[in-house]
């Protein structure tokens, strides 16, 4: 895996960012920034270069869902990785996540190798 | 119903905070006083109407918390209560997971986390509460299921 890669972790809880940004680092990638619900996301997607997009999906102000979709109709980032994390693990979720184009779905709760085995498979 | 939120909090804390975790026997509680001192709750809707609430011992969600992050808490602050609520929205994931799978579809809202000795924990709903107590390596926690029917 491309390490150097710029990462964008999305989740409106903290903790779950440190513990994304925790086993990110320990897998070697350190360019990473964070965002705490859809619409900062979108900022930080219109205003940097990102290569991989992990995300919550519920979320105040704009779901994961939805940022997913805007990803998707945008230009600059509708082949990008978006890799959902989610505790949405309902079957209906994982197949609105699919038809709206997400790279892979991990649900919660997770480990370290559940993280690391998805990110293999989408930046091969 | 109960036991889909007791698998998902065992699921849950020993996933996310590598814990052992066993449930005691379930009770009706009576009152709206909270059994801990941190407390994450959330309202479902779907098939029925009601809410799940966690409440964590402070010494329980210290040292859950300590594992989650993999750096010593030592106090309740922010970033406990963000964790309660992540942890909170986790077990409802799961716990729906496993009540869809039995066909009944549940939504969540986003969950809130009230703090402080002996605060009142108020479920959405005027159903029993059922209260499900567990025990951990590191203190003892609770978790309360309403429903409206």
């Amino acid at each position: 895996m491309d390490t150097s890669i710029k990462i964008l972790i999305v989740d409106d809880f903290a903790t779950m960012r440190r513990i994304l940004k925790n086993i990110l680092k320990q897998l070697g990638f350190k360019n990473l920034v964070e965002a705490d619900d859809g619409t900062t996301a979108w900022d930080v997607l219109e205003n940097q270069e990102i290569d991989l997009i992990i995300s919550d999906w519920n979320m105040p102000k704009m779901t994961g869902l939805e940022l997913l979709k805007k990803v998707r109709a945008s230009t600059k980032y509708k082949t990008a990785p978006f890799l959902m994390v989610t505790a949405e693990a309902q079957k209906q979720n994982v197949i609105e996540a699919v038809q709206a184009g997400v790279s892979n779905y991990v649900v919660k709760p997770f480990t370290a190798e559940a993280i690391s085995d998805k990110l293999a498979k989408i930046l091969k | 119903m109960i036991n889909p939120f007791i698998n998902a909090t065992i699921n849950v804390l020993e996933t996310m905070a590598f814990m052992k975790v066993s449930a005691g026997k379930p009770y009706v509680k009576q009152d709206n006083t909270a059994v801990g001192d941190v407390t994450g709750i959330l309202g479902l809707t779907g098939v029925a109407h009601g809410t799940i609430a966690v409440t964590f011992e402070e010494k329980c969600i210290l040292t859950v918390v300590s594992n989650m992050l993999g750096e010593t808490m030592d106090q309740l602050n922010e970033d406990i209560a963000d964790a309660v609520g992540e942890l909170t929205n986790m077990i409802s994931g799961q716990a729906r997971k496993e009540l869809d799978e039995l066909g009944k579809v549940f939504k969540a809202a986003i969950p809130s986390v009230i703090t402080g000795r002996n605060h009142t924990i108020r479920h959405y709903v005027d159903g029993p509460k059922i209260a499900i107590p567990f025990e951990t390596n590191g203190g003892e926690f609770t978790i309360e299921v309403c429903f409206d029917r």
